[in-house]
């Protein structure tokens, strides 16, 4: 389903990607760890259309993705993928399900449909009678489970998530990550998350090693459809 | 395979069996069956203790005066009821607030294989990345077990989880050595 071939990607003088390949298929949980500054955060953002790499190519259910312009890349990103990071990064303004219908109302859907839609993933999530209030009023874990509700509500066909227990305890993180495959597994949507955490990649399918820039796999890498 | 019943068997088992029976008879005086059918429930996991053992290890707690025999007549044999003494219940209790010894194997046999790895010029980041690998494989079973079990299968497999985190993080600290380590093992 996604496929990186031969990535490079430099910050300057620095090089964060040489030469990276990975594919994930359809459905699969992937756990990308690496020691911190090993490039598995920027191969995450080159896989899902945030960045560009200089080099090589990604590909994303047949299409190439690194060349397409920004618009495209954004509506790709809006339509078919879904984000969680690691501090949750909701909009302070708005209300916790305000935060979970935003991808919906940014695809289009109605405000009401769309915060109908939302609430039905409080109680999924366990957020129940939390709707109403701000990121500033709810705990780390029930910040992060708004964050995973706004990354599956539009049932997209890809979840990224970068770190994200990185900033919970161990039994909030397990809690977050226990409803984050289990969601993704029902709606049959593709996980790729990063994380130096192997508690955290346990709940994937396989893991790969980002070092220096290139990717380590021990298991066979799928075929894609 | 490093399946939950596994794991058990290495350290409940491990922590020995005639200290776990007469801390179920710690619990209540009880029959050789009854106290199978306990341990079994709780610490067999899938590998029953077997009867001989159970009444040897009876015999031999009885002879130790760790436990006292109450007979009990009834239509068939006499049924022997096991009772915990005094010396038994120390020694239980004893048991119970010594921590046990730490594993240091893996990482002893691991740092045997890394720094003969460097010695013969073989790749020692591929045998840690292979090792790293099967910790992930024997986590991932793990915690399968937590999400479908019950919280005695929870806690046991955290258990098992946090010693393999435990020694995921020192491979990873051992890759990030291995320049140092290839510099200090060079003759």
């Amino acid at each position: 389903m996604i496929e990186a071939r031969d990535v490079t990607l430099s910050f300057g003088e620095t090089p964060a990607l040489r030469g990276a390949n990975l594919r994930v298929a359809e459905g699969e949980i992937l756990a990308i760890m690496g020691p911190s500054g090993s490039g598995k955060s920027t191969l995450l953002h080159c896989l899902a259309g945030i960045l560009v790499p200089d080099s090589g190519e990604i590909h994303f259910a047949g299409q190439r993705v690194d060349t397409l312009n920004e618009g495209a890349r954004s509506a790709l990103r809006r339509d078919r993928f879904g984000f969680v990071f690691q501090f949750g990064q909701l909009v302070p303004e708005l209300t916790a399900v305000e935060n979970v219908a935003l991808p919906l109302l940014l695809a289009g859907t109605r405000r009401r449909a769309a915060v109908a839609e939302a609430s039905t993933w409080f109680g999924r999530l366990d957020l129940d009678g939390l709707q109403q209030r701000r990121s500033g009023e709810l705990s780390g874990g029930q910040a992060q489970r708004v964050a995973l509700a706004r990354g599956l509500v539009a049932r997209p066909q890809v979840l990224f998530a970068d770190e994200p227990t990185g900033s919970l305890d161990s039994l909030t993180g397990e809690h977050v990550m226990d409803l984050m495959v289990g969601s993704a597994r029902e709606q049959g949507t593709t996980v790729v998350v990063v994380t130096h955490e192997a508690r955290v990649a346990a709940y994937a399918d396989r893991e790969v090693i980002v070092r220096d820039g290139k990717v380590t796999s021990l298991d066979a890498e799928p075929v894609l459809s | 395979m490093y399946t939950l019943s596994v794991y058990m068997w290495c350290t409940v088992f491990g922590m020995s069996v005639p200290l776990t029976l007469l801390g179920l008879l710690e619990r209540e005086p009880s029959h050789g069956y009854d106290l199978k059918r306990d341990y079994d429930t709780f610490f067999g996991r899938g590998k029953p203790l077997p009867f001989g053992q159970v009444y040897a290890t009876l015999a031999r707690l009885a002879r130790d005066g760790k436990v006292v025999i109450a007979t009990e007549p009834g239509d068939g044999p006499e049924r022997k009821r096991y009772i915990i003494t005094e010396t038994g219940a120390s020694e239980v209790d004893s048991w119970l607030v010594e921590p046990i010894e730490p594993e240091p194997h893996l990482q002893t046999v691991l740092f045997a294989k890394v720094v003969l790895a460097i010695m013969l010029g073989r790749p020692a980041e591929e045998y840690l990345d292979t090792q790293r690998h099967a910790h992930l494989a024997r986590m991932r079973e793990l915690t399968e077990v937590k999400r479908g079990g019950n919280l005695i299968d929870a806690l046991l497999a955290d258990h098992g989880l946090f010693h393999l985190e435990a020694d995921l993080r020192w491979i990873d600290t051992t890759v990030a050595r291995l320049d140092a380590l290839t510099k200090a093992v060079a003759r």
